[in-house]
Order: C-alpha cells, then structure tokens, then sequence
C-alpha cells in the first residue's frame, strides 16, 4: 500500500463511472433493452424505481407459480445500465470442472502481511470517520472452513469518495485513508478487517442516483470453481430499494445474505463498532483430503 | 465424486467488481506467471468486447493454469513475485483499449490425452457477476474433439474458446461478453441455483 496518495492520479483523465459511456450510446439495434432510452443521465429515480418494482412483481409472481429461488444477481438486469451491453444472451453452459477448476492458487503469508488487514493504519495519521472492524468466516457451501484463503476488500472514504482517477464526486479526500485491505483467511476461515465505515456516493446512473455504503469483497475458495467478488452492505440503509446494483439479485433472502449484522458484543469500548459477515462460497466438487478437511491450506502446504 | 447435492448452505451472491477496482486489485507482475522473455515464456493476449463490439476499458480478468508438464500448482508467492516461483495465478486489468496481457507458458494436459486449458475468471464494471470461461490451446485436435466441454458445443460456439497461435509463439485469445460470437461462459454450479 502506497505511503502517500500520488494526487497526479486524481487529476488526470476525468472519467465519470457513466456519463462517457460511449458503447452504450452505440447500442446496436439488434438489442432493444426494456424500458427507456439509454440517456442515462436525464432518467429520474421514479422511472428506475418502476422498472425494479415491475421486475420485482415478476420475480414474486414466477416464485408464486412455483419457480425455484434465484440465489445470485441477474446479469440482464437493464435497470443498471453499464449492464445492458454486457451480459451474455445465451444461457450459462453446464460444465463439469475439470483437474486444474477443482483446485484453487495458493495464498499465504508470503503474499499478505499481517498488517494489511488494518486499513487505518496505511498512513501517518488517523482516517476521518466511524471507525468500525468488520470480522466473520468464509465457508464452503458444504459448512467447512475456507481456511488459508486470500480475501481482498477496497471501499469508499467516510466520505464516499473512492482513491481513483475516474472518481469525480466532489467530496474531500483523506490522506490518511485509501481504503484498501487484505488477509489470509484463518483455520476456521477467519478474516478481520479494521476500517472505517464508508460512505454512500452518487454514481450516475440515473439522476440522484446513489449507492448505499458497501465494501468491496474479493474471495478465493478451495476450487477455482468457487471464485466470488461480492459487495458487504450496512444494516437498514435506505438506499437499498434505490439501487439498481442492489436489486440485480431480485431474491430477498439473497440480498440479505449482502447485508452484515451488527454486533455490540465485539463492539470495541471508546474505539470501533463491530459488524459481523459470513461469506459462503458455493459447494465443493472435489473429494477431500484428510488434510484438507482439517484446515491445512497456505503456506502449510509448502 | 460430485459433492454439490451435498450442499447445506446457500452460496452469497456476487456484485459486480465496479469502476473503482484499479487501485485495489492489480498489483506488481501481476500478469506475470513468468518473467517475460524468460525460456518458455509465451504471451497470452486478447480485448475484451461489449455487445456492440466496442473494447471495454474496465474489465479484469483472472488465469489459473497447470504449469508446461501439467502439474497444478499449489505454491504461494503469486502477489510477490519471487520470479522464479511458477504458482499459476494471474491477474492482468484492461488498459483503455480493453487489451489484456498475460506472460505464462503452454499448459500440459492435466491428464492423458487431455486438451489443455487455460481457466479463466472475467470481472467487469456493467457485469453483475464474475463469469467462467476456458482458453484452449489449438494445438493437439484430436484431444479438442474429444473433450468433454467443446464436444457439447455447436461447432461456431466452440470457436470462442480456443485461442489462436501466433507467429511468435503467442496466444490470442478475445472475449465477447455478449452478441455474435459470444463467448462461452460455464456454469460449474449443477443444481445450485444458478440465474442466468
């Protein structure tokens, strides 16, 4: 992690997440989406919030007639626009993983420092904003242990603005925070991070469109197959019927399974609220080792 | 053995990685499996295309890969490379003309008479959820006839996943992310609920 912030990358090539979006300007007319044109930014919130709601009433409809639940986020889902161009139209295609999708690259502690996991720490001072830890485990779909396993995290300042170029909201910086972490996942599939609890930042999308206050989540299970990137969201934010990328997943025992709970008991006395959040990856398609099944992983296996 | 009837949680979903990934998850020699022009080193290169067929600036992708005898790696040492370790994993975002590069070598099958694969994971802004795709290398025919996944395509699908041979020794390999010549993604999930 830089000591510094290099502010060259702030000032070059301002790109805001959509405006410039010239594909999607381009639609070919093969592909008409649902709803509205593509001039993203005149659409008001009402008009995204009726294309989720008829969406919404779809999906309850078809589970009412007896279709399964959906457990993932649609990848057509037109009310987040950058997603019109970029999904595919044919359905996934069943593959049995092969010898090298059944195992995963290996991360230890030659990869990650301990320290990574402590994002207040990266610079001089002390980051502005709520201070917050934010801990649980990664698991197997089967209930084992991710143990060993890389988990990388990045996020918004307190102030909702994220360390990158194409980050154009206008609220302030802070030297003393980039927002970037990372940790070797324990025997029991541990992980803990130390942050500070980031803030909603409007994303252009639509107008007055914004996202409610996530981290970034990146996880490797114990099979290539396994692989996620994923969001952590805040409990009982508002913007959740708001935002599109939210909605994507139209199943709301799903969504909840994006939202931490928030834990008094590890809540630090005079120092950081504590929010806990299980991840679980999806079942294991290989035969396990004795080894393996005990947790072994990493640098153990060197 | 199949374990995934076996299953007893629901996996959590995935969101899309976004714009902002750039300064979190690339790292140094991160699309270095190998030092470049070291002996036996090949460069795996490709672009990334939207629906429209415009190259897409803000997309990462992921390689996993036995290594040139076929043996899958179970080294660390990926996000610091030591430059001699060969663990597999690459990592390589898009510049702005959604190109990617990685240095690695030629898998060896992974069994006999196997074709080898390149695994591959995709992440993108405008990408609701990472897909999974295979870079085949276009050598051994026999063993692309047989495999279990090409075998189960019609023959223009079959296409996108094997890559091209250049002169130099390189593979080109593209990636359309939707429309004609759309690129095939897996689903490794069976009966997981997987949405579309």
């Amino acid at each position: 992690m830089p000591e510094e912030i290099n502010l060259d990358i702030f000032n070059a090539d301002p790109i805001t997440e959509d405006v410039s979006d010239e594909a999607t300007e381009a639609a070919p007319k093969t592909y008409a989406p649902a709803g509205p044109a593509l001039d993203t930014a005149a659409e008001s919130q009402a008009d995204l919030s009726a294309e989720m709601k008829a969406i919404g009433a779809a999906y309850a409809q078809a589970l009412k007639s007896g279709a399964p639940a959906e457990t993932q986020p649609r990848l057509d889902y037109a009310p987040y626009r950058s997603s019109v161009l970029r999904h595919p139209t044919k359905d996934l295609h069943h593959a049995d993983p092969e010898t090298i999708e059944l195992y995963s690259p290996a991360f230890g502690h030659m990869d990650v420092h301990a320290l990574e996991a402590d994002l207040t720490i990266a610079h001089n001072g002390e980051p502005l904003g709520e201070r917050i830890v934010v801990s649980g485990r990664v698991l197997d779909g089967d209930g084992r242990p991710v143990a060993g396993q890389l988990v990388e995290i990045w996020q918004a300042n307190s102030a909702g603005r994220y360390i990158h170029k194409r980050d154009q909201h206008p609220a302030p910086l802070d030297p003393n925070f980039t927002g970037v972490g990372r940790c070797i996942t324990g025997a029991d599939g541990s992980y803990s991070f130390t942050t500070i609890k980031p803030g909603a930042y409007p994303w252009k999308n639509h107008l007055n469109a914004w996202r409610p206050a996530h981290i970034h989540f990146s996880l490797f299970g114990q099979e290539f197959t396994q692989r996620i990137v994923t969001q952590m969201y805040f409990p009982g934010d508002q913007l959740f019927p708001l935002d599109p990328i939210y909605q994507s997943i139209v199943d709301q025992d799903a969504r909840d399974r994006l939202v931490a709970t928030y834990n008094h008991e590890q809540t630090k006395p005079e120092w950081a609220l504590a929010y806990n959040w299980d991840i679980v990856l999806t079942g294991s398609k290989r035969t396990w080792t004795e080894n393996e099944a005990l947790g072994a992983g990493g640098d153990e296996n060197e | 053995m199949n374990r995934s009837a076996m299953s007893k949680l629901t996996p959590t979903p995935g969101q899309t990685v976004g714009p902002f990934y750039g300064y979190a998850l690339p790292y140094t020699k991160d699309r270095e499996l190998l030092a470049p022009g070291s002996p036996g080193s090949i460069r795996l290169q490709g672009t990334v295309y939207d629906g429209a067929g415009h190259p897409i600036p803000d997309a990462i992708l992921e390689i996993w890969q036995a290594d040139a005898d076929g043996n899958v790696p179970h080294r660390t040492g990926s996000l610091v490379r030591d430059g001699y370790t060969f663990t597999g994993f690459g990592r390589s975002a898009v510049g702005n003309t959604g190109v990617f590069t990685f240095t690695t070598v030629n898998p060896g099958p992974t069994e006999e008479g196997a074709a080898p694969f390149i695994a591959v994971a995709v992440f993108a802004r405008g990408l609701m959820n990472r897909l999974f795709t295979r870079v085949y290398l276009p050598e051994d025919e026999e063993a692309l006839a047989k495999d279990p996944l090409l075998s189960s395509l019609e023959p223009d699908r079959r296409r996108s996943l094997i890559a091209r041979r250049d002169s130099d020794g390189g593979l080109t390999w593209d990636i359309r992310l939707q429309g004609e010549g759309e690129t095939v993604f897996l689903d490794f999930s069976g009966a997981e609920g997987a949405s579309k």
